[in-house]
């Protein structure tokens, strides 16, 4: 079941639904009641780039290349843009990404939507070499009334490196999922998210990382920002088999909630099955802290102000582990734009 | 400049405050001293607009005008500034990038241009240097993992670059060694001024041989019961605070 099937069939039971464990805060089924006709090609012209990357490859409409491969040892960086280019429409794409032994690429992925209320899948199997590093940073620019599901499965060799920071605004649903397969072997995982919503926005970034393998190390650092009647959520499930030892996983989440009807719902989850490891997560859902806004307010800055500079503080953790430096520049005028849009 | 008239103030519906009036004119520094609980930190906070304390009485002017009406960004704007008895920390915020962003708010209230950042930078090297505060300190996210003393040196740096009408010092000898008190209060000394006024609260009389007040007030049962010189807190520091509660009370 998946919002895949559900466009290429065109039959609304294949929806993913609450009923779904995994799908329970991201209902498809109760949302979408008549298919949307498919996309149709399209060609025309595309706004600038977000990120600036010697390579840019555009997916419209779900039509675009359907594998990119970077050789052995070579370093690359790519702009992966997915784009909706027709209103109303639903579309699906398929993307096999190859980065070769010791190679290294930056992708810089993001989801543009240039009229509102697509209905649109990406579906990305990425797979590195070993002793191959990635870094992955996807921006959602999706309309209001968009619906969105972006689903990477991830492998990866001995001593890889994967390092991953989901920057999402949301839509009418959006759902970005990642499910990466640890071979422990010294190889690392970062898996990082940054959503900020408001209006009626939905966001829910799930991961899985299951770690198969002795000495695998992941690090991940989610954090929200929900106003209005907006709801964010997240869903971290971090497994350990059976012989994973020496493990070292930690997992954080933590949202401001700045309104009353807005909601997270947070579901961290840690499998363990293997001796001698070391896992740790934490999770906190709060308000911004009414004493350091009370102590700026005392210097004079005005409370707009001051929101917007510690709310800009608490998604500046993740956005500082973004080891591209241009795209850590992009990812933190993202969020100062975001935040400081609506008071 | 500052004035304060039968200043009646609850805290969750309990009266601290019960008619409190003081008077402190421009360019003078004041001592409020007195015993735990007497309402102190209470006057320090109705001062700058904190939420929670509730004003049932009373009016408190600067320069004549009424300074509970404005919110706590509003009073900072007009001067006045509180040395906090326990800094918040501000996660995620360079201590540079707070002050900058603090004096510009400022600054744009007042109608007056932003400081440009080379002349900020100029700024705050040598009035941190005055403070024995290391510049690589600034870069750190403000308060967070600071001691004690630092965090109080920071508070006296704010008040140096903000240059406030009226600054409160709100127990700002607690916590600070002997050195670290000497810095504190030279920094103080070096903004007297005579369009700046001071109220130096304190429980101690330690604080006042560095900083030498104009007049002491002895605040107790949430009112001044008794004002003077300087020698009156020598007076307090030998004979405790014991008669003024019995009067209180």
């Amino acid at each position: 079941m998946s919002l895949a099937r559900a466009i290429a069939t065109g039959d609304l039971a294949e929806l993913p639904s609450r009923r779904d464990e995994d799908w329970r805060w991201t209902d498809l089924r109760g949302l979408i009641r008549a298919m949307p006709p498919a996309s149709p090609a399209s060609e025309g012209p595309t706004p600038p780039a977000v990120f600036a990357a010697e390579t840019q490859l555009r997916v419209i409409n779900g039509r675009g290349p359907d594998e990119v491969t970077v050789g052995a040892g070579e370093t690359r960086t790519l702009a992966l843009r997915f784009i909706a280019a027709s209103s109303g429409t639903a579309h699906v794409s398929a993307i096999r990404i190859v980065v070769g032994e010791g190679a290294r690429l930056t992708l810089l992925e993001t989801y543009e939507a240039l009229a509102g209320g697509c209905l649109a899948e990406a579906d990305l199997d990425i797979a590195l070499g070993a002793g191959a590093a990635l870094e992955r940073v996807v921006l959602t620019a999706d309309a209001e009334d968009g619906v969105l599901v972006s689903t990477a499965v991830v492998t990866m060799g001995p001593g890889a490196r994967f390092a991953q920071t989901a920057l999402s605004c949301g839509g009418r649903r959006q759902r970005l999922e990642t499910r990466v397969s640890h071979p422990g072997a010294g190889a690392g995982v970062r898996l990082d998210g940054v959503y900020l919503l408001a209006a009626r926005r939905h966001a829910d970034i799930t991961t899985v990382v299951t770690h198969a393998g002795l000495d695998g190390a992941t690090d991940q650092l989610v954090k929200g920002v929900v106003q209005d009647q907006a709801r964010g959520v997240f869903q971290g499930r971090i497994v350990v088999r059976e012989g994973a030892d020496r493990t070292d996983a930690r997992m954080g989440h933590h949202a401001l909630v700045l309104s009353d009807r807005a909601e997270v719902d947070a579901k961290p989850e840690l499998e363990i099955f293997a001796d001698d490891v070391a896992c740790a997560h934490g999770n906190t859902v709060g308000a911004l802290d009414e004493e350091a806004l009370f102590y700026a307010a005392q210097r004079g800055i005005p409370e707009p102000q001051a929101r917007a500079l510690l709310t800009e503080a608490f998604v500046g953790e993740v956005i500082d582990r973004i080891e591209d430096e241009g795209a850590r520049e992009v990812a933190r005028a993202w969020a100062a734009g975001r935040l400081r849009a609506t008071p | 400049m500052l004035s304060i008239k039968d200043l009646c103030v609850s805290v969750d519906g309990k009266p601290i405050l019960n008619g409190l009036s003081l008077e402190l004119p421009a360019g003078e520094v004041h001592a409020v001293m007195g015993p735990n609980g007497a309402g102190k930190s209470t006057l320090s906070y109705v001062l700058t607009g904190r939420a929670g304390y509730e004003v049932t009485g009373g009016q408190v002017t600067l320069d004549g005008q009424d300074l509970l009406a404005l919110s706590p960004s509003e009073r900072a704007v007009r001067g006045v500034f509180l040395s906090f008895q326990y800094p918040m920390e501000i996660p995620g915020v360079p201590a540079l990038t707070f002050l900058r962003t603090a004096l510009n708010a400022q600054r744009k209230a007042r109608g007056e241009a932003e400081i440009a950042a080379p002349a900020f930078l100029k700024l705050v090297r040598e009035k941190a240097a005055a403070l024995k505060i290391d510049f690589e300190m600034l870069r750190r996210a403000l308060n967070v993992g600071f001691s004690g003393g630092e965090k109080k040196r920071m508070e006296i740096l704010q008040m140096a670059i903000l240059a406030p009408r009226l600054a409160i010092l709100d127990e700002t000898d607690s916590g600070l060694d002997i050195d670290a008190l000497r810095i504190v209060a030279e920094g103080v000394n070096a903004l007297r001024a005579p369009d700046r006024s001071m109220l130096v609260i304190t429980h101690y009389q330690r604080l006042l041989d560095y900083i030498r007040p104009d007049r002491v007030h002895v605040l107790a049962g949430g009112r001044i019961a008794a004002s003077g010189g300087p020698e009156l807190a020598h007076a307090l520091e030998r004979e405790g605070y014991d008669r003024y509660a019995e009067a209180a009370a």
